[in-house]
C-alpha cells in the first residue's frame, strides 16, 4: 500500500504546530498503525530528519500509552481498539490519513502526538482508592461476597484503560467518563461503601480543577472508548455526586 | 563468597522466626529516612506504597508518562495463591514444590517458600483494596488451572488479571501521593545508580521531557525494573521494556544472575513479517480449554501451508494432539518450556501450520462441545441440536476469555470462533536478573531488586501466572520488611547529600555517553542494531543452544556493539523530549547483556527449565540436568568488560525437596 500522511508537528507546548506531508510506500496491510509509524520514522531518520514523537508501549491495546487521532476519530476508525491494535488493513492503497495529538486544554501537548495525561492521574489520587494499608492482615477474602452480576459490572469499569480518548472525543473534552468509571467501580463492591460520598465529591472536584468540560450526553465518549465503558456509569456518578452533596449540606 | 543469607531452622518456619528477629525502625526515625524505588509495576507500585505506609519517605520513578502503565498491566492469565477454596488438595507446601519443580531444582528452597507463604496474604490485600476478581454465582472467588500443576489455584480478573492488580497497587501508590508520602516522577528515567563509600546511596535519572540529569540522594534505592526479554528485539514485553537499570547496577557491582534463564512461551500469536515489532502472547490459561495440535500427517501440513485445504478439513484421526500423547498426566498444562519445545520438534519436522512453517493449532471445538452440553442441562434444553450446544458453548467460552478472542482476531484477522488458532511460542520472561540474597539486597549493600529484575524465584522455568505472585510478595509483604533490617543502621546518618564527588561522577559519566551518542552521526537508526542482536539471541540463544552457536553468538554481539558505536544515527538534541535517543541508551546496554548471556549458556553445560543445551538431553528429547555438576545459581561480576566477566557459584541446597528428573507423562 502506499499511502499520503498529514501528521502534526508541534515542538512544545508553547509553540506553534502545524501539519507536515509524509509519503509512505510499500505498506503492509499486516502492519499495525503504529508499525506504520515506525516505518515512517525510519525513513524519516535515514534521510536525515527528526521523527515524529508519540507514546506508545504494550503494543497489544492494555497500557493506554497510545493516543492517535487518526481521521478525525479517537484510535482511528476501528471500534473497541487501541491505536496499536488498529491494523492497516483498515485503510485502502492510495489513502490520505490525517494523524493528531489528543486534543484538550487539560492535555498539553509535549511534542508532535505526545500529550501529557497527568491530570488523570491526580484525579485519581484524589480519591480513586480505596484506603486500606497493605499489611496483608485484612478479612478472609472469601469473607466478603459479591454477587457474580455486581462483580461481573465492577469489572467492566474497572477496564478503562485511562487512554484519554473519551476526552479527546468529545466536544466538551469532558472527562466524565473516565472518572465515572473508577468512581462506579469502588461503588458496585461492598468495599467501596466508606468511602463512598467523599470519594464521589473530591475526585469530582478535582476534575474540574484540572480543566476538563462538562457532559452534555452526546455520547461520543462510549462510542470511541477501545474499553467499551458504559455511559451508565456517568449516571451513577451523576446519581452519587448528587446524593453526596445533599447529604452534606444538612 | 557469596552469602545468601539464609536464616536457620525448619523451612517451614523460617520466614516466621526472621521476621521477629529482624531489625526495626521506629516511625519517627523511618520520617527521616529516604528510599528510591525504581519502576512501578506490581513490585515497584506495591513497594512504593508499603513503605511510604510505614513512613519512610519514598521516591518513585517511571519512564511511562504515569505509574498505571508499567509492562505488569499487560500480564493476562492469573496470580497463584495457597488458598486451596476448591478444595483440591492444594497448601502452601504443595505451591512450593510445584514451584521448585517447575523451575527444574534451580531456584532457593527458602526464598520460593516465603513465596508460598505469603501468597494467600495477596488475595485477602487485593480483595480489600476492591481488585475486581472473577467469582462464582455464590458471590465467593472463582479459580482456575496452569501450566505445571494439579490444582486451581490461579486466580484471576478475565483475562486482563495484571492489569487489575496494577491498577489495585496504583490506588494504594495513589493514596500515598496524595498524603506527601510518595514523590512520584514519571516520565523519568534512571541513568546510574551512585555509590559512596561502598553502599549505594542514589541514582542519576533523566527527566525524559525537559532531557534534564537529576540527582537524587537515598538510604537505600530498590530496582523493581522488570526483565530483559526485549533483547531479543521481538518478545511479548512492552517496547519500553528494558536492562538498563539493572544493567548499570550489574556495572556498578551488583552480580548478574542466571541470565540465560529465558522463558520462551508457548502460546503467542506467530510472527507475520518483517515490520512486526512485538509479539502478543495468547494467556496460557487458554490452555484450560483448548487442545494442541499438528496434522499427523506431512502432506496434509504442506496442503494447510499453500492454503489449500484448512485445518477444519483434516479428519479426527489425521491430528495429532502431541502434548496429549507425549505427557498424557498433564496433556496440554505442561510448563512452558516442555510446551514451547515439543512445538518447535513438530514444526522443525516439518508439520507447522502457518506460511513460516512456524505455527501449530489451539483449538477449541472440544471445548465448546463440553461448556455447551453443561449450559444445554442448566437451561433444561431437552435434546439441544449440535449447533444449539455449539452457540451456548461459545458464549461460555466468551464469557472467560472474550478479550483474548477479540485480541486474537484483530491481530491475525482469523476468527477463532470458526477455526483453530495459530500459535508459536515466543519470548516472555527472565528467570534470571540482579542476584539477591534473602533480603532481596543485591551483592552492593543498600541497593535491593525486587520482581522480575531479581533472580530468585523461579529457578530455570517460572509457572504460569507466579509472576504476578513473585511482583507483589516482594513488594507488599518481603522488601518492607527486609529493608527496615538495613535501614536500622541508618537512623544515625542524617540526609545524604547529592552535591559530594561520587554524584558529581556519575553525572558527568552519564553526560559523557549521551553527549557520545547524540553526537555521533551514524548512518543506521537504532532499531536497525536492535533487531539484528534480536536475530542473534533468537537463533542461538533462545530455545535450544549449542557450543557452536554460542560462540558464534558471542563474536558476532561484540562486532554488532562496535559497530553500533561507530555507526548509530541519534537525531534530535539531548536538550529536549527525544524517544529515539532514550531507545538508543537501551539498546547499547542489551549489546552488552545480551553477550553475557550467552556466556551463561555457554558456561552451564547442562539443559534445565527453559535453557536447553542440544549437547544435553535425554533418548527422548527432553531436558537433562546435571546436579552433580551444575545445581548452582551463576553469579556473574563485572569486570571492565562483558567478555572478562567473572563467574561466581552460589550451591544450591536441597533438604525439604528430593531432586528427579522432572517428568510430567
Amino acid at each position: 500500500m502506499n499511502l499520503t500522511l498529514k501528521v502534526w508537528r508541534q515542538n512544545g507546548p508553547e509553540v506553534k504546530g502545524h501539519m507536515d506531508t509524509h509519503a509512505l510506500e510499500g505498506v503492509s496491510p499486516d502492519m499495525s498503525f503504529l508499525e506504520m509509524m515506525d516505518m515512517l520514522n525510519d525513513q524519516i531518520i535515514r534521510a536525515g530528519g527528526e521523527p515524529v514523537a508519540f507514546d506508545h508501549d504494550c503494543r497489544e491495546g492494555i497500557c493506554g500509552m497510545c493516543s492517535m487521532f487518526i481521521n478525525g476519530e479517537a484510535h482511528g476508525p476501528g471500534r473497541g481498539v487501541t491505536t496499536c491494535q488498529l491494523h492497516m488493513r483498515s485503510f485502502n492503497d492510495g489513502d490520505t490519513i490525517a494523524i493528531e495529538p489528543w486534543r484538550a486544554q487539560a492535555f498539553p501537548v509535549i511534542k508532535d502526538l505526545t500529550v501529557d495525561r497527568s491530570a488523570f492521574d491526580r484525579v485519581i489520587q484524589a480519591g480513586g482508592y480505596i484506603s486500606v494499608n497493605t499489611s496483608g492482615n485484612t478479612i478472609d477474602a472469601n469473607a466478603i461476597p459479591v454477587p457474580k452480576e455486581q462483580a461481573d459490572d465492577a469489572f467492566s469499569a474497572a477496564t478503562c484503560i485511562g487512554c484519554g480518548a473519551c476526552v479527546a472525543s468529545c466536544k466538551n473534552a469532558s472527562a466524565m467518563l473516565f472518572v465515572s468509571a473508577k468512581v462506579s467501580q469502588f461503588a458496585l463492591l461492598p468495599q467501596g461503601q466508606p468511602e463512598r460520598e467523599s470519594r464521589v465529591q473530591r475526585m469530582v472536584e478535582q476534575m474540574d480543577k484540572e480543566g476538563f468540560g462538562n457532559c452534555t450526553n452526546t455520547g461520543a465518549c462510549a462510542v470511541e472508548c477501545p474499553k467499551g465503558i458504559d455511559l451508565s456509569n456517568i449516571a451513577r456518578m451523576n446519581r452519587d455526586f448528587m446524593s453526596a452533596t445533599v447529604k452534606s449540606k444538612k | 563468597m557469596l552469602d545468601s543469607k539464609i536464616p536457620e531452622g525448619p523451612l517451614a518456619d523460617k520466614w516466621t522466626k526472621y521476621k521477629d528477629d529482624i531489625q526495626l525502625v521506629n516511625p519517627a526515625n523511618k520520617r527521616s529516612i529516604d528510599v528510591i524505588v525504581v519502576g512501578t509495576g506490581l513490585a515497584g507500585s506495591s513497594a512504593a506504597a508499603s513503605l511510604a505506609e510505614m513512613g519512610y519517605n519514598v521516591k518513585a520513578l517511571c519512564f511511562q508518562d504515569s505509574p498505571r502503565r508499567a509492562h505488569s498491566i499487560a500480564a493476562q492469565g492469573g496470580i497463584n495463591a495457597a488458598k486451596n477454596y476448591q478444595n483440591d488438595g492444594d497448601s502452601v507446601h504443595r505451591l512450593f514444590y510445584d514451584t521448585v519443580k517447575g523451575g527444574d531444582y534451580r531456584s532457593r528452597e527458602a526464598n520460593v517458600h516465603r513465596l508460598a507463604e505469603v501468597s494467600t496474604n495477596i488475595i485477602d490485600q487485593c480483595v480489600a483494596q476492591g481488585v475486581p476478581f472473577a467469582r462464582e454465582y455464590g458471590g465467593l472467588l472463582d479459580n482456575r488451572s496452569f501450566g505445571g500443576v494439579l490444582v486451581s489455584r490461579t486466580f484471576y480478573a478475565k483475562g486482563q488479571t495484571g492489569q487489575q492488580l496494577l491498577l489495585g497497587a496504583y490506588s494504594a501508590l495513589s493514596r500515598q501521593i496524595s498524603k506527601g508520602k510518595v514523590d512520584m516522577l514519571t516520565r523519568h528515567e534512571m541513568m546510574d545508580v551512585v555509590m559512596v563509600d561502598g553502599k549505594c546511596r542514589g541514582i542519576i535519572a533523566r527527566n525524559l521531557v525537559t532531557g534534564e540529569l537529576e540527582r537524587h540522594a537515598a538510604h537505600a534505592v530498590v530496582l523493581a525494573t522488570g526483565g530483559y526479554g526485549n533483547v531479543f528485539f521481538l518478545s511479548t514485553n512492552a517496547m519500553g521494556s528494558n536492562v538498563s537499570a539493572a544493567w548499570k547496577a550489574h556495572k556498578k557491582g551488583a552480580h548478574m544472575a542466571n541470565p540465560c534463564f529465558t522463558q520462551i512461551h508457548p502460546t503467542c500469536i506467530p510472527v507475520s513479517g518483517e515490520h512486526q515489532s512485538k509479539l502478543t502472547l495468547m494467556s496460557e490459561s487458554l490452555r484450560n480449554d483448548g487442545r494442541i495440535w499438528v496434522p499427523a500427517k506431512k502432506e496434509d501440513a504442506e496442503a494447510i501451508r499453500k492454503g489449500t485445504i484448512r485445518a477444519l478439513d483434516i479428519a479426527e484421526a489425521d491430528r495429532d494432539y502431541y502434548l496429549e500423547r507425549r505427557y498424557p498426566a498433564f496433556g496440554n498444562l505442561v510448563p512452558r518450556d516442555v510446551a514451547s519445545r515439543a512445538a518447535k520438534e513438530r514444526c522443525d519436522a516439518g508439520f507447522g501450520v502457518n506460511k513460516t512453517g512456524e505455527a501449530v493449532f489451539l483449538d477449541f471445538a472440544s471445548a465448546f462441545n463440553r461448556y455447551g452440553k453443561t449450559e444445554a442441562s442448566i437451561r433444561g434444553l431437552s435434546e439441544p441440536s449440535t449447533e444449539e450446544i455449539v452457540t451456548l458453548g461459545k458464549e461460555v467460552v466468551k464469557a472467560k476469555y472474550g478479550n483474548l478472542f477479540d485480541m486474537y482476531k484483530q491481530i491475525a484477522a482469523d476468527d477463532p470462533y470458526e477455526t483453530p488458532m495459530k500459535i508459536y511460542p515466543a519470548v516472555h520472561y527472565t528467570m534470571g536478573g540482579l542476584w539477591v540474597d534473602y533480603n532481596l539486597m543485591t551483592s552492593v549493600s543498600g541497593l535491593y531488586a525486587t520482581g522480575e529484575s531479581n533472580f530468585s524465584d523461579h529457578g530455570a522455568n517460572r509457572l504460569g501466572a507466579s509472576a504476578l505472585m513473585q511482583g507483589l510478595a516482594d513488594g507488599y509483604f518481603v522488601l518492607p520488611y527486609t529493608i527496615g533490617d538495613y535501614l536500622a543502621n541508618d537512623i544515625r546518618t542524617g540526609a545524604i547529600s547529592s552535591d559530594s564527588a561520587e554524584f558529581e561522577a556519575a553525572e558527568n559519566a552519564v553526560q559523557e555517553r549521551i553527549d557520545h551518542l547524540i553526537n555521533n552521526n551514524g548512518s543506521k537508526p537504532v532499531d536497525d542494531f536492535h533487531r539484528r542482536l534480536g536475530r542473534i539471541m533468537w537463533n542461538e540463544c533462545g530455545m535450544s543452544r549449542n557450543e557452536a552457536g554460542l560462540k558464534k553468538a558471542i563474536m558476532d554481539i561484540r562486532a554488532l556493539r562496535e559497530e553500533f558505536w561507530k555507526d548509530v544515527r541519534v537525531p534530535g538534541n539531548a536538550t529536549s523530549y527525544n524517544p529515539e535517543l532514550d531507545k538508543a541508551g537501551r539498546v547499547a546496554d542489551f549489546l552488552e547483556q545480551g553477550e553475557l548471556m550467552c556466556m551463561d549458556a555457554l558456561a552451564r553445560e547442562e539443559s534445565c527449565g527453559g535453557h536447553f543445551r542440544e549437547e544435553h538431553q535425554t533418548p527422548e528429547g527432553e531436558a537433562l540436568r546435571d546436579d552433580e555438576n551444575f545445581a548452582f545459581v551463576s553469579a556473574w561480576e563485572f569486570a571492565g568488560d562483558p567478555s572478562e566477566s567473572k563467574l561466581i557459584k552460589e550451591d544450591l541446597v536441597f533438604e525439604n525437596i528430593e531432586l528427579k528428573q522432572r517428568s510430567y507423562k
